[in-house]
């Protein structure tokens, strides 16, 4: 069930993103020993908002909230998978990509979201591939055009059937003047390695390429003749899954449904809390410890599951993160507060490194650093304050590199202790940031001695004027100017075009080398945003608008 | 170096002569075009002198030549209607244009789809149809199913010369992969789905011919009035052969109706239903004959494609692929606030929806072809008239047995009532030939080669090919 409230033509309900299996409507999940197989058969009457139909196998948000949820549950909840195989269960067409009508018809908001989730999901395709143990491949029986191949091009192995009809494209430029840009053209030159000529030619074909040529482009790994196709797929597969390292009879963690309630203006989830304050237009995120000592060893993890507290915060977050994007764009302004005690979350933060080996840990940590990213390419502006009573500790003090700004209380404004945080090995290597680095390494970029410094704090509890000192924060009012300094940078903040913070927030969060990642991103950002606003594709006589009413879009032929 | 002079081999207005790049590709191609006719074409008689005619030029004179020939020596031409001057784009948003004579650039990807699609169905019907020869009620017939093969071949050239002269190398390889798909095949199947059905019996060949050969007459003639002018060239005079197809067709099951009705009066049996009584005297009964008109028709009008339809609405607008009969319609031709009546499955029903008449290109075009088929309806009716016997043959509703468009999700009885998927599969013979039925068609077909003799199954044409009397030999069968 996505569709919650009230929606008219082209208008997003409230989305929930929350599912299970049961409740798919357009991907199943077959398993058969080391190997899963995904099949993509869209309901086309189940769009995620009136006003389109998902012809062809095509995709919108409600499409793409299933196959996320999909992947996740083949990471936790089938440890013996080591093979998933992505297939289309409707004759002829593997997937046309994004529907075009939903895009048409959708706000620019939607649209941006919509593509950087879709992103996040195919970029947990690759991170279960990579380092996960679990490898995708894609099964190509039947056209794979625009997001559909850019689907595929996630995967790690394209075989496409060779029936002289199945073709591979990304027919986005000459029909619809908008770009690939869920990682297509990317992930085209840059993972695929294809000669940026043969690309520019193969991505002005409406058609695509098929058979050999497609082959020797590097387009495609294989084709394979219809009838040896299911064959070969499964050789391929089981292949792949003799390369795993994920463990043979070992029982999966069930993701049981997230538990979530709201009152009025706050969400509570398992140890996390949001208050939304609408006057204000920000976002609170608060985060407890743990209301338990850790677990001793990995099988005390594995009996908690899901209820164990990283993945529970961790599993919160994310819920809570995608909502605030979709369903509160009014919202410019996240903090992000942690309550409870700091010496256990350091003891949980312990257990983690000291079982980083284990696939469910490394699931929790793998999956802890997929919902930082997500959060490092939210654009709202995020802040971190620490407070006394905080627990910024290890997984948690990451979050303080991850914010745009951190303000710690310098002194008391009540009789507890004084604010501390507690850096852990956690901080140095275990989370990345899309970049390849930590955030650490991100942040202490130009001077390598602080980041030195830093490892040497490990496992000291700092309060503000150390952590000020060593770069670990940004501010250290003090219990005097907490109060006034902290309503001045939340009213400031507020009073700044929404759209500038957007751009210098992702503009400065991205520091040090480029990966693919940061490149699907930071041109999904700057080319793709710009394209859909510009009147040639989203005017009303632009080719977005126009698609499928058999019009022809009328361009501005200026270059800009 | 070539030894063959294609220029003068291949009848042509196109001046093949002095087009050096169109004869260096059918050079390449021919060869490969012949080996495929030789492997793909009429199974065992290749040898054997057919009386065909072959188009050797467009006028009156050239366009229907008459004579003995061996098929693999039939002379394939490429012929395309005049020109005329001053013609101007009819329709769509470049109405009132001059036509073009080159592939505008912006269309190349349309029109390269639209004519590979149609000549994908060009040899898939010689493919289907190539076993037919061993199994011929008569020469006549043998000689017409014979004739309606190189015609379709010569569509084949119609269509590889567009590729070849207007399509560079993509054209080219095109032009190959027509040769390498194969009706039915599973690993290289013809495009369409129609085209991988096959064609096992006579009765089937006749369907095939009236209704499936219809849809390629409506698709011709909606590329007749087409803005690229080779292509309205090209297919206006393939519309002069394609007549001859569907007249084999529709004449074809006139005869088998009109012998089946002579085996009822001739033996008393007043029952038009009397399944077993037509069957004992070796006929073919009115309610099998019914179900294949059943399944040809919704298998043909999968053909149409998606009623609603981004891509035809694109190729209308562009101005490459116009309406049945375009110039006759009364509209100003271009759509854009139009709407059509579109027949939808909408809350469970089947219901008569206002669609933008740009998105209902395919439809209303289906609706052209159902209008026709309901003439040829009428027609075979005539022959219960004439015999006095009660009973009619009738279209099933359009939203039977569909796998294509609107009706693909719903299971629809012939009169057009939706029922569950269940009660469908149970009923499924009411409507359609069960195997049993087919395999008493099959048994029918005996090969039956004395000059001016019938099978029993059917009965003799009115009137012979090109004025030629009954016992004619149409095809030599002694070498």
């Amino acid at each position: 069930m996505h569709k919650l409230s009230e929606s008219v033509e082209g208008k997003i309900g409230r989305l929930e993103f929350r599912t299970s299996p049961e409740a798919y409507r357009h991907w199943s999940i077959a398993i058969d020993g080391s190997v899963a197989r995904l099949v993509l058969a869209v309901d086309e009457h189940s769009p995620a908002a009136p006003g389109y139909e998902l012809k062809l196998n095509s995709y919108d948000i409600g499409v793409d909230i299933e196959l996320c949820d999909a992947i996740q549950r083949l990471r936790f909840e089938h440890p013996g998978v080591k093979t998933v195989v992505i297939s289309s269960g409707i004759q002829g067409t593997f997937c046309a990509g994004a529907n075009i009508r939903m895009l048409g018809t959708s706000s620019h908001s939607h649209k941006v979201n919509f593509c950087k989730f879709t992103n996040e999901t195919r970029n947990a395709i690759e991170d279960a591939s990579h380092y996960s143990g679990q490898t995708y491949m894609a099964a190509l029986n039947g056209t794979a055009a625009g997001g559909g191949y850019e689907l595929a091009l996630a995967t790690e192995y394209l075989m496409l059937i060779d029936d002289g009809n199945a073709a591979v494209s990304l027919p986005e430029v000459p029909l619809l003047a908008v770009l690939p840009a869920t990682g297509g053209l990317t992930r085209v030159v840059d993972k695929r390695k294809v000669r940026r000529d043969l690309a520019d030619v193969f991505c002005t074909l409406e058609e695509g390429m098929k058979g050999k040529r497609a082959v020797e482009w590097r387009l495609i790994d294989e084709i394979v003749p219809r009838s040896k196709f299911d064959a070969c797929v499964t050789s391929k597969a089981l292949e792949l899954a003799a390369l795993s390292d994920r463990p043979d009879g070992e029982a999966g963690i069930t993701l049981d449904r997230l538990e979530r309630s709201e009152k009025g203006d706050e969400i509570r989830y398992p140890f996390v809390t949001v208050h939304l304050d609408r006057d204000r237009r920000n976002v609170i995120l608060e985060i407890e410890a743990p209301d338990r000592d850790a677990p001793t060893d990995v099988s005390g993890i594995k009996r908690q599951g899901v209820d164990f507290w990283p993945l529970a915060v961790v599993r919160a977050m994310d819920d809570a993160i995608l909502h605030l994007r979709f369903n509160e764009p009014m919202l410019g302004t996240l903090i992000i507060r942690t309550s409870g005690d700091g010496d256990r979350v350091a003891a949980y933060d312990t257990l983690l490194d000291a079982n980083r080996n284990d696939w469910f840990v490394r699931e929790i940590l793998l999956y802890m650093q997929r919902v930082y990213k997500r959060l490092d390419v939210t654009s709202r502006t995020t802040f971190a304050f620490v407070e006394q009573g905080s627990c910024f500790v290890g997984m948690l003090a990451d979050l303080l590199f991850a914010v745009d700004r951190s303000y710690m209380l310098n002194g008391q404004l009540d009789d507890r202790l004084p604010a501390r945080i507690q850096l852990s090995e956690l901080n140095f290597g275990v989370l990345r940031m899309a970049n390849g680095l930590t955030r650490l390494e991100t942040r202490f970029l130009g001077e390598k001695e602080s980041l030195d410094n830093a490892r040497g704090l490990i496992g000291r509890k700092l309060e503000a004027l150390q952590a000020l000192e060593a770069g670990l924060i940004t501010h250290a009012p003090d219990d005097i100017d907490w109060d006034d300094e902290i309503r001045l940078l939340l009213e400031e903040r507020a009073s700044f075009s929404p759209d500038a913070l957007t751009g210098m927030e992702a503009n400065l969060r991205f520091a040090g080398p480029e990966t693919m990642e940061t490149k699907i991103f930071g041109r999904l950002s700057a080319w793709q945003n710009w394209i859909f606003q510009r009147p040639n594709a989203a005017g009303s006589e632009g080719a977005l608008k126009l698609y499928g009413t058999g019009k022809r879009a009328k361009y501005n032929r200026g270059r800009v | 170096m070539s030894e063959v002079d294609y220029a003068s081999l291949i009848p042509n207005n196109v001046d093949l002569a002095s087009d050096v790049r169109l004869q260096r590709a059918l050079e390449a191609w021919y060869p490969k075009y012949i080996d495929w006719w030789k492997t793909m074409g009429p199974e065992g008689f290749q040898d054997y002198e057919v009386y065909l005619r072959t188009a050797v030029g467009v006028d009156p004179e050239g366009w229907a030549k008459f004579g003995y020939v061996r098929m693999p020596e039939y002379r394939w031409g490429i012929l395309l209607a005049p020109q005329e001057q001053g013609r101007t784009i009819a329709f769509g948003q470049h109405k009132g244009e001059p036509v073009w004579q080159d592939v505008p650039g912006e269309y190349r990807a349309m029109l390269r789809r639209l004519v590979v699609i149609q000549g994908d169905t060009e040899p898939a019907s010689v493919e289907q149809q190539r076993f037919l020869g061993q199994t011929a009620p008569s020469l006549y017939d043998m000689r017409n199913v014979f004739q309606v093969n190189v015609e379709e071949g010569r569509h084949l050239w119609a269509m590889v010369y567009l590729l070849q002269k207007y399509f560079g190398r993509d054209g080219r390889e095109e032009a190959e992969d027509l040769l390498l798909r194969r009706s039915g095949d599973v690993d290289r199947p013809r495009i369409l789905g129609a085209f991988n059905e096959a064609t096992p019996d006579w009765l089937s060949f006749f369907m095939f011919t009236t209704f499936t050969d219809r849809d390629g007459k409506m698709q011709l003639e909606s590329f007749a009035n087409s803005g690229w002018d080779p292509l309205a060239r090209t297919t206006r005079f393939m519309l002069t052969e394609e007549g001859h197809h569907m007249f084999v067709g529709r004449t074809g099951v006139e005869r088998v109706i009109q012998r089946t009705t002579e085996i009822m009066n001739e033996n008393g049996i007043t029952d038009p239903t009397d399944v077993v009584g037509v069957r004992k005297h070796g006929g073919i009964d009115l309610p099998t004959i019914q179900k294949k008109i059943n399944f040809h028709y919704s298998v043909t009008l999968d053909l149409f494609g998606a009623e609603i339809s981004t891509n035809a609405a694109n190729s209308f607008n562009a101005g490459l692929k116009a309406r049945f009969h375009e110039p006759r319609i009364d509209d100003d031709h271009q759509l854009e606030n139009d709407t059509y009546p579109v027949a939808r499955v909408a809350d469970g029903q089947i219901q008569i929806v206002d669609v933008p008449a740009l998105t209902a290109i395919n439809a209303r075009l289906a609706d052209d072809f159902i209008d026709d088929c309901e003439k040829v309806m009428k027609r075979w009716n005539r022959v219960f008239q004439a015999q006095g016997i009660g009973y009619s043959l009738s279209l099933p509703h359009r939203a039977f047995n569909r796998a294509v468009g609107e009706f693909a999700d719903v299971f629809v009885t012939d009169k057009g009532e939706i029922v569950p998927e269940g009660e469908w599969h149970d009923r499924k013979h009411e409507w359609l030939a069960s195997d049993s039925d087919l395999e008493y068609i099959l048994s029918l077909m005996q090969l039956q080669t004395t000059p001016g003799k019938y099978a029993n199954w059917i009965s003799a044409p009115r009137a012979g090919i090109n004025g030629k009397p009954g016992d004619f030999e149409y095809v030599k069968l002694a070498a």
